[in-house]
């Protein structure tokens, strides 16, 4: 108890630690906003106690009884006689008792992390609110960090967002809990595709604030680590492989205007080595697992990109045995149309040709400009010059990205 | 808590695409949920045609023959059920043979305070 406690300090540890109070107050008082008022009056008397009385022997057991003591508090002075409150004033006094906030009790704050992360990624929620609740419950961003991150969406969007997800989960009664194991694989792979889109939406935008955009990978990524921690899984580490490899690769595909280099054509001196191996590292275990799933499949064919000295060293056609295997557990046209570019890779472009071109009768894809793009690219490379002139242009018209239509629009022009 | 399950579906095909519920199994489950303590009510409902609008507007009451919108799928039936929590809710719509042909909306039940 003799330990200066400063400013500091305090900032430091709600770095640390708010996410877990908070996900273990949201346990005890059964509602999110009384728990996130609850977490900065808790920081507020850490402020004020701390400095004079020095750190508490368990500040993160502190911080949660404290906050739910002023919780509690708050509701008792409110003095509305409403009916559900006297009910939740009694059950909090029956388990005040029992909770015994202790700090070594590691699998007690895990299971509420869990509780955090499943409940914010709860099916019944939109996707783009379980999005907004992940990066404002778990990775405690604020509502103008993630409206910025966001280039679409204005802050009150954002708010509103958040706001109608809380009172559906207190409303319709989401329940705070991890699901039951018949349950569990369905559920974690919610919570796998908000990680993946979080992802994505950092490292897709080209334009926008770079930081930001970094951020919101640098996230994902902790949230896979954090979930792989608590909930050790195979396809949760392919995830997590998968977004290492992309992210490793980062600094390599946009060029000093801001424009995309293809994958092909990226200095691979600039791939982060350390990222690389982590990942690689990440996949082999997963490809060992029992429950291999597309995004360690997906993984592995990031692994065979970066392990390459060059585009055309890599080994093409194990990456389209990789697809093969992807199209029996995604059987999508985007995976096709991936498959068919390894093909033209492993093949050359007059074997990938006809599938591409049935990819384009199917129409499934008739709104996606990569395949526009790939359709361009392989005619381009066949010589049929006016074809790939015709998709190219198709291309541009079916993408409102800037970079992406930058892109196309060298391409277009290299032709002539 | 209590949630109502509105069970809607296409009243032209409900009774007859191949995955379309036999009386028999539709009587099961309501029986299934009876005995598990859940159900609280649950009806079916004479189709679309025999429905009647009303809206009270300045004292006066207005009727229409219809129901209050078109829609693709229509109220065919509902499930009133005591449930922990959404996701038990949730379960139990799932098991609404109906709901393999038409859709399941699951409100929670508002509580008024008097």
């Amino acid at each position: 108890m003799n330990q200066i406690v400063t400013a500091e300090t305090i900032s430091a540890l709600y770095q640390q630690e708010s996410r877990r109070v908070l996900a273990t107050l949201i346990r005890l008082l059964g509602d999110f906003e009384l728990a996130e008022e609850a977490l900065q009056e808790a920081f507020t008397c850490a402020l004020q106690q701390w400095p004079v009385d020095g750190l508490p022997e368990q500040p993160r057991a502190w911080l949660v009884s404290t906050g739910r003591f002023k919780a509690i508090d708050k509701i008792r002075q409110q003095q509305t006689q409403r009916k559900y409150q006297q009910q939740w004033l009694a059950e909090q006094d029956e388990d005040i008792e029992a909770f015994q906030a202790d700090e070594a009790n590691h699998q007690s704050w895990q299971d509420d992390e869990l509780r955090l992360i499943f409940t914010c990624c709860h099916p019944a929620l939109s996707t783009e609110a379980q999005i907004a609740l992940t990066l404002r419950e778990i990775c405690g961003l604020t509502t103008e960090q993630i409206a910025k991150a966001f280039l679409t969406s204005p802050v009150t969007i954002i708010a509103q967002r958040i706001v109608r997800a809380k009172n559906k989960i207190r409303d319709a009664a989401i329940p705070y809990e991890i699901p039951a194991a018949e349950q569990l694989p369905q559920r974690l792979d919610a919570v796998l595709k908000v990680i993946y889109l979080l992802f994505n939406e950092g490292y897709s935008q080209s334009s926008g604030d770079q930081l930001l955009c970094a951020e919101l990978s640098a996230q994902a990524i902790r949230l896979g680590y954090l979930l792989l921690e608590l909930q050790p899984d195979t396809e949760t580490m392919g995830l997590l492989a998968l977004l290492l490899l992309q992210e490793s690769r980062r600094s390599a595909r946009i060029d000093q205007q801001g424009d995309l280099i293809l994958l092909a054509d990226q200095n691979r001196s600039l791939w982060d080595q350390v990222l690389i191996e982590q990942g690689v590292q990440l996949v082999e275990r997963s490809l060992t697992g029992r429950r291999i799933g597309p995004y360690g499949l997906q993984a592995a064919i990031a692994a065979l990109h970066a392990e390459s000295p060059s585009a055309t060293d890599t080994d093409w056609p194990q990456i389209v045995a990789l697809y093969d295997l992807l199209y029996r557990f995604e059987a999508s046209p985007v995976v096709l149309l991936n498959r068919a570019v390894a093909i033209s890779l492993a093949q050359g472009p007059a074997a990938a040709l006809p599938l591409l071109q049935a990819l384009e009768q199917s129409g499934e894809l008739s709104q996606y400009h990569l395949l526009d793009a790939a359709l361009a690219d392989i005619h381009q490379k066949l010589g049929l010059t006016q074809q790939a002139r015709f998709y190219y242009q198709q291309a541009l018209n079916k993408t409102s990205q800037q970079a992406e239509q930058r892109f196309l629009q060298k391409r277009l022009e290299s032709l002539s | 808590m209590k949630y109502l399950c509105l069970v809607y579906s296409d009243e032209k095909l409900l009774h007859s695409l191949p995955d379309s519920p036999k009386d028999e199994e539709c009587f099961a489950y309501a029986a299934a949920v009876q005995n598990s303590g859940r159900m609280l009510a649950a009806e079916a409902l004479q189709p679309i045609d025999t429905a009647t609008t009303v809206r009270v507007r300045a004292g006066k009451t207005l009727l229409t023959d219809g129901p209050f919108a078109e829609t693709k799928e229509q109220l065919a039936g509902f499930y009133l059920v005591e449930a922990k929590d959404l996701n038990e809710a949730i379960q139990l719509a799932a098991g609404i043979p109906a709901a393999r042909v038409g859709s399941v909306e699951v409100r929670p039940i508002r509580q008024l305070e008097v």
